[in-house]
C-alpha cells in the first residue's frame, strides 16, 4: 500500500523544493546518516558473520569483520545443513518459493489488471459491489481463513503442494492486484477505449495493445507488492505445505530449529540472507523499469 | 430519407432523459454542426450516431440502414476526440493504420493510406514520432488523419478544436472547412463555439436542455432564429433583446419602445410585415447589432432604416468597428459603429435601425412571431 501511495505522490510530478539554510541542512544530513547506519546495522552484522568460521562467533565480537574470511557457511545453508529431518540445505525449498511465487505473482497481476479493465471501462450493473467484495478480500485477516482454506485445498486435492499455495496467494492477492490497477485505469483515459472500439478493437485487443503497454509502472509496482508478501508469507507456508513443499521461509526457521548440537550461526545468517536475496533482487531489476510519465502526452499537452 | 438519419432518437439515463425526441436528417456531403452551450446533449447524439451510447428510444440510421444493433467499428464511421485520444504507445503511423488493421487491411495498402493521408495533412515529418512528442496542433492533425485513412461513411468530430489556442483554432477551422470542401465527405460536427457553427457547416443544429431548438442552414439560423434561445446563443455579440409594443402608425405596424428619460421612440416595421394584425400586443424585439448603426454606417440597400436618438453609455473600440452600449426598452442594447465614428459617453446620438433585420418574439413562450 506504501508503495502505492508513494508512487502516485511522485508520479503528480513538480518536486517542491524547500529551501534552508547551510546549517539546518548540516544537521538534517547528519540525522538522516545516522539512521541510516542504524538501519543497515543488522545487514552488515548478517553479512559479517555469514563470512566467518563458528569459532570467531562464539570468541564474542559479532560487530568485528571476519579473521578468516570463509564461505563454507553458504555452502552448507545452501546444499547440506540438516533442515527438519533430511540433511539437503536450503535448495530445495528456494525451489519451492520460486515454482509458488513466480505462477502466483504472474497470474493475480494479469488477472488484476484484467478485472481493473473490465471495472473501470467495461462498467456493468453491480459493478461497485462487486469491487468493494474484492477489497473487502484484502482485509480479511488471516487467520481467518486458514481452515476453510484447508478444507477447500482438500476438496481440490491440491492440499499440501506447491499448486496449493500458489491458489492461496493468488485468492489473496487478486483483491489487492485489481485495487491497484483498478485505480490506476481509472485514470486512464475512457476516450483512448472509446477510439480503439471505432476502430475495430475488441475486448481483448484493446486490452493488449492499448492499455498493457501504458501499465508499466503500475505493474512494477504489483510485482513487487505481492512478490514481496508471498515471498516472506510464513503462516499460509507453514499451515498448507508438506514436507516437500515447504516454501524458503518455513524451510529457513527448521533449519534454526533443527540443529541438534550447536547452534551454527554462521550457516544460519547465510540462510537469511539467501531468504532476504529475492525480493532485494525484484527492488532492484523492478525499480529500474519504474518509469513515470509514460502516459505524458495521450491526452491535452 | 438521408444519408444519415435520426429517427425520433431519445437518451435517458435512468429516469432522466437528456435527449428528447430527435429528428435530423444528414445528406451525402453534408456538414451538419451540433452547437449548443456544455451539457446540452450534443456529445450525447454524437456517441449515438457512432454506437458508443445506446440509443434508448427511435432510431439511428446510416445509408437507409438500421444502426442501433451495429458496433461501433461495423458502423463504417470514423470519429475525432476532443482530447485527440491518440494511442501513447504507438507512433503516429501506427496510430493512423490501427483502425485499418482492426479491419484487416494487408500492410502494404494500409502503408500507402497512411502515406497519402500524411501527405494531404502535412504531418509526413511526424509519422515516427509519439504522439507526446508532438505540439497540440500536430496531435489534433494526426487525429484527423487517423480518421481521414479509414475513409468513412460519416465523419464525427466532439469539440475537436477546443483544446488549441485561438489563433491555431482559427487556422485549424480554415483548414478543416477546405478539407471538406475538397473531399466532400459528410461530416457531423459537435461544438460550443457558435462562430465555429457558422462557419463550418453547411446546416446547423442548434440544441439546448436536451432538444434541438431549431435546424437550418447558417444564414436561416442566424436571420430567422426561431426563438430567444437560438437568437441570444447564435452570433456575436449577440441579438439585442428588449420589450416593444406594437402599434399602428398610419395604418403601418410599428413597434414603440421606451426610452432612458420617460420618452419612447417609434420603429416602423418593414412594408410587408404582418405584425400590423398584432396591434397593441407586447413583443420582444430582436436586432442584431450591425443593423443598429451611425447613420452614415446604415445598409443602403434596406428600405426600413429609421432614426431614433439615444443617449451613448459605453463605447468599446474593437479595431475595425466600435461597439456602442445604449439603452432600449430598459434594457442595454448593443450598435456596431464604423471605428472612426467620433462618439463619446454621454452623448445624444442618432442611431440607424435596420427594421428589415428586426425580428419579434412573444415575451411568454419566447418564440418567434411569425406575423
Ligand atoms: N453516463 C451518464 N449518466 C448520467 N447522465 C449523463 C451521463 N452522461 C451524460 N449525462 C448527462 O447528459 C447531459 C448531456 O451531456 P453531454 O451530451 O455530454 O453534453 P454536451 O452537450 O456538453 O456534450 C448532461 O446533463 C450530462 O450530465
Ligand atoms: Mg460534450
Amino acid at each position: 500500500m506504501a508503495t502505492a501511495a508513494a508512487t502516485t505522490n511522485a508520479g503528480a510530478g513538480s518536486a517542491q523544493v524547500i529551501r534552508t539554510g547551510a546549517g539546518s541542512r548540516y544537521v538534517i544530513y547528519t540525522l538522516l546518516i545516522l539512521f541510516c547506519l542504524y538501519y543497515l546495522l543488522p545487514l552488515y552484522v548478517m553479512v559479517v558473520n555469514s563470512l566467518k568460521p563458528l569459532s570467531e562467533i562464539q570468541a564474542g565480537g559479532m560487530m568485528a569483520l571476519p579473521d578468516a574470511l570463509t564461505f563454507a557457511p553458504w555452502a552448507s545453508a545452501w546444499s547440506s545443513a540438516q533442515v527438519g529431518v533430511e540433511a539437503t540445505g536450503l535448495r530445495p525449498y528456494f525451489l519451492n518459493s520460486i515454482l509458488m511465487v513466480v505462477p502466483a505473482v504472474a497470474i493475480s497481476t494479469v488477472l488484476g489488471a484484467l478485472n481493473g479493465y473490465v471495472l473501470t471501462k467495461w462498467r456493468f450493473r453491480g459493478d461497485t459491489i462487486v469491487f468493494g467484495l474484492l477489497l473487502f478480500g484484502c482485509f480479511i485477516p488471516f487467520q481467518m481463513v486458514l481452515i476453510p482454506m484447508a478444507r477447500m485445498l482438500g476438496l481440490m486435492g491440491i492440499a499440501g503442494t506447491v499448486p496449493g499455495l500458489v491458489f492461496v496467494h493468488l485468492v489473496y492477492g487478486i483483491g489487492f492486484s485489481t485495487l491497484y490497477f483498478r485505480n490506476y485505469y481509472q485514470q486512464f483515459p475512457t476516450e483512448l477505449v472509446r477510439a480503439a472500439m471505432i476502430d475495430g478493437a475488441g475486448f481483448f485487443t484493446i486490452f493488449r495493445r492499448i492499455m498493457l503497454p501504458s501499465s508499466g509502472p503500475i505493474a512494477v509496482v504489483c510485482i513487487i507488492w505481492q512478490f514481496t508478501n508471498i515471498w516472506n508469507d510464513f503462516l499460509f507456508g507453514a499451515s498448507f505445505s508438506d514436507f516437500d513443499s515447504q516454501p524458503m521461509t518455513v524451510a529457513l526457521n527448521n533449519l534454526v530449529q533443527s540443529s541438534t548440537g550447536v547452534k551454527e550461526y554462521n550457516v544460519h545468517f547465510a540462510g537469511a540472507i539467501m531468504a532476504a536475496l529475492p525480493t532485494l533482487f525484484v527492488y532492484i531489476v523492478a525499480g529500474r523499469f519504474f518509469v513515470r510519465g509514460l502516459m505524458a502526452g495521450s491526452v491535452k499537452g | 430519407m438521408g444519408f444519415l438519419d435520426i429517427k425520433n432518437a431519445t437518451k435517458s439515463y435512468g429516469p432522466v432523459r437528456v435527449l428528447h425526441e430527435t429528428d435530423i436528417s444528414v445528406e451525402e456531403g453534408e456538414f451538419l454542426v451540433l452547437v449548443g452551450p456544455s451539457g446540452c446533449g450534443k456529445s450525447t447524439l454524437l456517441n449515438m450516431i457512432a454506437g458508443l451510447e445506446d440509443v434508448t428510444s427511435g432510431e439511428i440510421a446510416i445509408r437507409g440502414r438500421r444502426m442501433n444493433e451495429v458496433r461501433p467499428a461495423d458502423r463504417n464511421i470514423a470519429m475525432v476526440f476532443q482530447s485527440y485520444a491518440l494511442y501513447p504507445n504507438m507512433n503516429v503511423a501506427q496510430n493512423m493504420a490501427f483502425g485499418l488493421e482492426m479491419h484487416g487491411v494487408p500492410k502494404a495498402e494500409r502503408d500507402k493510406a497512411v502515406k497519402d493521408v500524411a501527405e494531404l495533412l502535412q504531418i509526413t515529418p511526424l509519422l515516427n514520432r509519439k504522439p507526446g512528442q508532438l505540439s497540440g496542433g500536430q496531435r489534433q492533425r494526426v487525429a484527423m488523419g487517423r480518421a481521414l485513412v479509414r475513409q468513412p461513411d460519416v465523419f464525427l468530430f466532439d469539440e475537436p478544436l477546443s483544446n488549441l489556442d485561438a489563433k491555431l483554432r482559427v487556422d485549424m477551422r480554415t483548414e478543416i472547412k477546405k478539407l471538406h470542401q475538397k473531399l466532400k465527405t459528410t461530416i457531423v460536427y459537435v461544438t460550443h463555439d457558435q462562430i465555429e457553427a457558422l462557419t463550418l457547416s453547411t446546416r446547423i443544429a442548434v440544441m439546448y436542455g436536451g432538444y434541438v431548438q431549431q435546424l437550418g442552414t447558417p444564414k436561416e439560423i442566424y436571420d430567422n432564429p426561431a426563438n430567444m434561445f437560438v437568437a441570444g446563443f447564435m452570433g456575436s455579440p449577440s441579438m439585442n433583446l428588449f420589450p416593444a409594443k406594437v402599434e399602428l402608425e398610419n395604418g403601418q405596424a410599428a413597434a414603440r419602445i421606451s426610452l432612458v428619460d420617460g420618452k419612447s421612440a417609434i420603429l416602423p416595421f418593414a412594408p410587408g410585415n404582418a405584425m400590423a394584425s398584432q396591434e397593441g400586443r407586447k413583443i420582444i424585439l430582436g436586432i442584431r447589432p450591425e443593423a443598429i448603426t451611425d447613420e452614415d454606417g446604415a445598409d443602403r440597400n434596406s428600405q426600413a432604416i429609421h432614426k431614433l436618438e439615444s443617449v451613448v453609455e459605453v463605447t468599446e473600440p474593437a479595431g475595425s468597428d466600435t461597439f456602442v452600449v445604449t439603452q432600449l426598452g430598459g434594457k442595454e442594447v448593443t450598435a456596431r459603429f464604423r471605428a472612426d465614428v467620433e462618439v463619446r459617453p454621454g452623448d445624444s446620438f442618432p442611431f440607424a435601425v435596420n427594421m428589415e433585420k428586426a425580428v419579434a418574439f412573444d415575451p411568454e413562450t419566447e418564440m418567434r412571431i411569425s406575423g
